[in-house]
């Protein structure tokens, strides 16, 4: 495992972005970034990072970025590719596609399936802020059970859908989870990915202090307890076998993780959640931790 | 010109028999395209199957990305034009509408990408015949629109149409229309030029935006805001100063496109009009028929039998419909009375789109001509020389009563033989 020391000092990110306070996405952006170095280029449909990158005739980073239409960051990003493959420079250049989770889960499901099962040579971070927060937090088909959204004023009343085990039935070489509050895991499986060829694919909690209702300052907290309460498991699945990441791997023991309810009440958009869907959460959890158990024990 | 008798052979070996379909495959292969992208979709789908076929035999070198949608395919090229490779596809009706997203992207960001459009008929009903009504909904999205008659000049029109996409001047989307069945599958003799000419005429790509260079960053199409926005790094243009932009480029492309047909014509001596519009016998014509595509080329049958009745009739053929060229068409129009224009669409709600363009083009002359427009042949049917005499015989009868009306009025259409429906209750017409 790395350590902060291993980190490229080198900032890809100007100072001074648009992002809020306490934003997990620009964590997320700015760790990656370290990982994949210089040369690479970013896609990025409607989302908050359109926003981090900046306004007019101006570029907030220190790598290129190409702005597309909200259902189009899969295509986007197969697009630049094949570009690059025509001019031989494909081996060289990273692409990029970065997009929320309403720019992944909903309307760009298609265009990154479709770029998935192609096989296009790229990278896809999903960062889930589990909400359409750019637009003023309405539900996406990422936003869990229970949540209060501005378009679910009494909660959501159906469960988030499971983006990873999509892409992992594309059959795509690599597929990984991660969390804006484990910058080191984040790095590690970035670094990881510039070597592998064929679709990559990240789905990455990113905590949003406006849209969650908690203070900015307590995003690695939050982030944390994401982990620590087995809500968002790490693991990697790569060329089909999976595994668990290290930050994920003590919460095996269903007894070292703590009571869901620490994450719930932590956040205002869990404050209409009641009793019965607390239960439903617990239940969940250990669904999947049974899954994980079985997975590893399979291989 | 003195042609000797190897360049004789040439030529006759250069002359195949293609489909219009492929003959657009064929000018997208001899501009050496690097990226392709598309969706299957009738009538289209032949051009995109040669080029598979050209890129398997190797006469292609191209990337060809085959997506799962159109609005994929053209968020594909975009995205790989903005990154510095010539680009092309091709699609049709259904097609076409669900790329709409992508239309104004392609323009507003100035990139050089060359659409073929086999034309057909939008549902509701489903229909796979043709029309132009795809051809003109993509009027206001800001791409340079060219219609074709005939499998040659599809050909001759890509292989010009890239080279205006990329004239550095201007760096702009064009479409490149014809008939769906009636141009794209029917075959005709056409004329491949040498590779070598099509190279000096259509220069490589030298990209205004170019992603690959990475030595320079560039946050290509982020928002922009309504006003300008200085800084210490610099100004930079709102919103209203890019459009603005994009509005003086498609306006002065005009003189642009010409000078390009112009010198296609002088290399490959093959001509259309001016580049713009074609006229068929108007010079001492008093009336005008106005048309394009494949009713264009039924109104060249038409106004010979109507001049055998003694009309003094010609044809003004629409080669280029957007950007329209009113100026142009001014001066055709100013001494003539009569015109009868024929749409194979509608602006719905008004009336035949050309019919409505027209007059607003024409509104400023001195002496306003008689205008009347009529609907032909929607969802594939028959456009009949008859149906063409039928009109200028209403519409001149029209114009001697002094009747105006922006009515339209469907020729071809047969309610007699549905005289067992009420209009009013079945059609639900008001």
């Amino acid at each position: 495992m790395v350590n902060v020391m291993d980190l490229p000092e080198e900032e890809f990110i100007y100072p001074g972005t648009r992002a809020c306070a306490g934003c997990g996405m620009a964590l997320i952006y700015r760790i990656a970034l370290k990982a994949l170095g210089a040369k690479t280029i970013t896609t990025v449909p409607a989302s908050c990072l359109t926003v981090l990158h900046g306004m007019q005739g101006f570029c907030s980073t220190k790598i290129s970025v190409y702005h597309t239409p909200f259902a189009t960051t899969g295509a986007s990003a197969s697009g630049i590719l094949a570009s690059l493959e025509d001019k031989g420079l494909a081996d060289e250049i990273t692409v990029l596609a970065f997009a929320g989770d309403g720019g992944t889960t909903d309307i760009g499901i298609q265009a990154l399936s479709g770029a998935a099962e192609r096989g296009t040579n790229f990278i896809y971070a999903c960062y889930d802020n589990e909400a359409y927060m750019n637009t003023g937090v309405q539900r996406s088909g990422s936003t869990p059970l229970g949540v209060r959204t501005t378009t679910t004023p009494e909660g959501k009343k159906v469960r988030k859908k499971n983006m990873p085990k999509i892409l992992e039935a594309h059959g795509i070489p690599y597929i990984a989870t991660a969390n804006a509050a484990y910058p080191l895991d984040l790095f590690e499986k970035f670094k990881r990915v510039k070597n592998i060829k064929g679709t990559k694919y990240f789905h990455i909690l990113s905590p949003c202090p406006p849209g969650w209702g908690y203070e900015p300052k307590n995003t690695m907290i939050i982030g944390r307890l994401a982990n620590e309460t087995g809500f968002w498991p790490l693991y990697e699945v790569i060329n089909g076998k999976f595994e668990l990441s290290k930050p994920s791997k003590r919460y095996l023991e269903s007894s070292k993780r703590k009571p869901i309810i620490d994450y719930l009440s932590a956040q205002k958009r869990f404050k209409s959640i009641d009793d019965t869907t607390t239960k439903i959460y617990e239940e969940n959890i250990k669904n999947v931790w049974k899954e994980i158990k079985s997975r590893l024990e399979n291989h | 010109m003195n042609v000797s008798e190897q360049e004789k052979t040439e030529i006759k070996e250069n002359i195949i028999m293609l489909t219009g379909n492929h003959a657009a495959a064929h000018a997208i292969r001899q501009a050496r395209v690097g990226v392709v992208s598309a969706y299957p979709i009738t009538p289209q789908s032949p051009v995109v199957e040669k080029i598979a076929e050209f890129i398997s035999e190797g006469k292609l070198k191209a990337r060809f990305v085959k997506v799962e949608s159109e609005h994929s395919a053209m968020a594909v090229l975009c995205a790989a034009s903005a990154t510095g490779s010539r680009v092309a596809t091709a699609t049709s009706a259904h097609g076409l509408e669900l790329m709409y997203e992508m239309l104004p992207w392609a323009s507003g960001n100035r990139l050089p990408i060359v659409l073929n459009l086999a034309t057909r008929s939008l549902g509701a009903p489903w229909s796979v015949w043709t029309d132009h009504q795809d051809f003109i909904t993509i009027r206001d999205v800001g791409w340079i629109q060219f219609m074709c008659e005939n499998n040659q000049e599809v050909y001759d029109t890509n292989l010009q149409a890239f080279k205006i996409a990329e004239d550095p001047r201007l760096f702009l989307p064009v479409v490149c229309g014809y008939d769906g069945y009636i141009t794209s599958h029917t075959a005709q003799p056409v004329k491949l030029e040498n590779q070598e000419k099509i190279d000096n005429f259509i220069p490589p790509l030298n990209h205004h935006i170019n992603l690959s260079d990475i030595s320079q960053v560039k946050g290509i199409d982020p928002v922009t805001t309504p006003h300008i926005v200085k800084r210490v790094e610099g100004t930079a243009p709102g919103y209203y100063e890019y459009r603005y932009a994009l509005q003086r480029s498609l306006e002065n492309s005009i003189n642009i496109i010409k000078e390009v047909h112009d010198e296609f014509a002088k290399r490959f001596g093959r001509s259309y009009g001016n580049g713009v519009l074609k006229t068929i016998k108007t010079d001492d014509a008093n009336i005008i028929i106005f048309a394009m595509g494949s009713v264009a080329s039924q109104s060249r049958v038409a106004i010979n039998k109507l001049r055998s009745e003694g009309l003094k009739i010609g044809l003004i053929i629409l080669k280029l419909f957007r950007p329209f060229p009113a100026e142009e068409l001014r001066q055709f129009f100013k001494d003539i009375e009569n015109i009868i224009v024929f749409d194979k669409d509608i602006g719905y709600g008004y009336e035949g789109v050309l019919s409505y363009e027209l007059k607003a083009a024409l509104y400023g002359l001195k002496n306003r001509p008689n205008i009347k427009g009529f609907i032909v042949g929607l969802g594939g049917r028959d456009v009949k020389t008859e149906h063409i005499i039928t009109g200028v015989h209403n519409a001149l009868n029209e114009f001697k009563q002094g009747i105006f009306t922006n009515k339209t009025e469907f020729l071809g259409l047969r309610l007699d033989e549905l005289s067992d429906y009420d209009e009013s209750t079945y059609f639900k017409s008001g």
